[in-house]
């Protein structure tokens, strides 16, 4: 390879014809100040930021003001969720809403099947993203490792899918190893690991992989350091990336000498 | 007439509109609507008459991941 094509710069995330210069994204929620929110997220400089919609009333309206300021300040581009959402309706409603008030056509697809695990409605996952799709989303869907149920998202227009390590906030790190590895080789879109990241090195494991983005907001939220985590985060992504790249090594069963053995001195001499 | 917004009930004219109910809940930009699930774009605010009972939803922006 040569200087160009390994360079980190040239190396873009594409989704939906836009090229973003980071891989990692991250969310905007549980730090413990706003202030803390802000130093991450300019220490990782994500390629998107999360953000939601609540009813205003049990938001106060300095409280999402702030945060709308604070989101014009860093100018880094939003994605808007449809979180809490539990029927195709509400995604459908959630998504237009967020579209006329942060003015983009972006959305991370939400549609929870299941309170406990948060796990997404993958029955009606696919033919609400077809919706959202058709009315001019940019639909990035938080989904399961599912090959079939991703291929079909592909298939009704998903440019990109974001397939969960481990439910929402727990984690855990990628819980099912193989099925993410075969989704990785089966699907060629893009695909963001979304939720369940707990450590930099699930991270850099899953982009080892040949993964194309994390989305993550937990572990750096509630890390004791907020702002150290997001700058591990970044460098973690950034290095799986690379490794990604690079190409690994075959594993071997046995051990090999890494330093050449022809003249080793006192060869053969041992027990004379 | 009673409407409801954002899950609480309000007394309004049977002439009332969406931007009347907006105005009654002073809603600060920025910020969506919708009505009885289905979302209402800003340009449509006065020209979307309520009626008993109608569900209003008033959102505005919040951190999430």
């Amino acid at each position: 390879m040569n200087d160009a094509s390994t360079s980190v710069a040239t190396d873009t995330l594409v989704l939906y014809g836009e090229t973003f210069q980071s891989r990692l994204l991250l969310g905007t929620a549980r730090y413990p100040s706003p202030s803390g929110m802000e130093a991450a997220l300019r220490r990782a400089k994500p390629a998107m930021v999360t953000a939601s919609l609540r009813r205003q009333g049990v938001v106060s309206a300095d409280t999402s003001n702030a945060f709308w300021e604070l989101l014009k300040k860093l100018g880094i581009p939003v994605l808007p969720n449809t979180a809490g959402c539990h029927s195709m309706q509400e995604v459908i409603t959630t998504a237009h809403m967020a579209r006329e008030v942060f003015e983009t056509d972006w959305i991370k697809l939400e549609l929870i099947g299941d309170d406990y695990t948060l796990q997404p409605d993958t029955l009606n996952l696919v033919e609400v993203a077809s919706h959202l799709i058709k009315d001019g989303f940019k639909v990035l869907p938080y989904c399961t490792e599912d090959l079939v149920l991703c291929r079909k998202l592909v298939d009704v227009g998903c440019q990109a899918v974001m397939p969960w390590a481990a439910p929402i906030g727990t984690g855990k790190g990628p819980i099912n190893p193989y099925a993410m590895r075969l989704l990785r080789e089966r699907l060629d879109v893009p695909m963001i690991v979304d939720a369940g990241l707990g450590l930099p090195s699930h991270a850099c494991q899953v982009m080892e992989w040949g993964y194309d983005g994390v989305l993550l907001n937990t572990a750096v939220a509630q890390a004791q350091n907020p702002l150290m985590m997001a700058g591990a985060f970044a460098d973690a992504v950034q290095a799986g990336r690379s490794a990604y790249r690079g190409g690994v090594m075959a594993e071997q069963e046995a051990a090999q000498p890494s330093t050449p053995v022809l003249g080793t001195p006192f060869w053969h001499h041992a027990g004379d | 007439m009673q409407i409801f917004i954002n899950r609480i009930p309000h007394d309004v004219d049977a002439s009332a509109t969406l931007a009347d109910a907006l105005g009654l809940a002073q809603a600060q930009p920025p910020f969506a609507a919708a009505v009885n699930l289905q979302f209402v774009p800003k340009t449509q605010y006065t020209a979307t008459p309520l009626k008993a009972g109608d569900q209003i939803e008033i959102i505005a922006p919040i951190t999430g991941g």
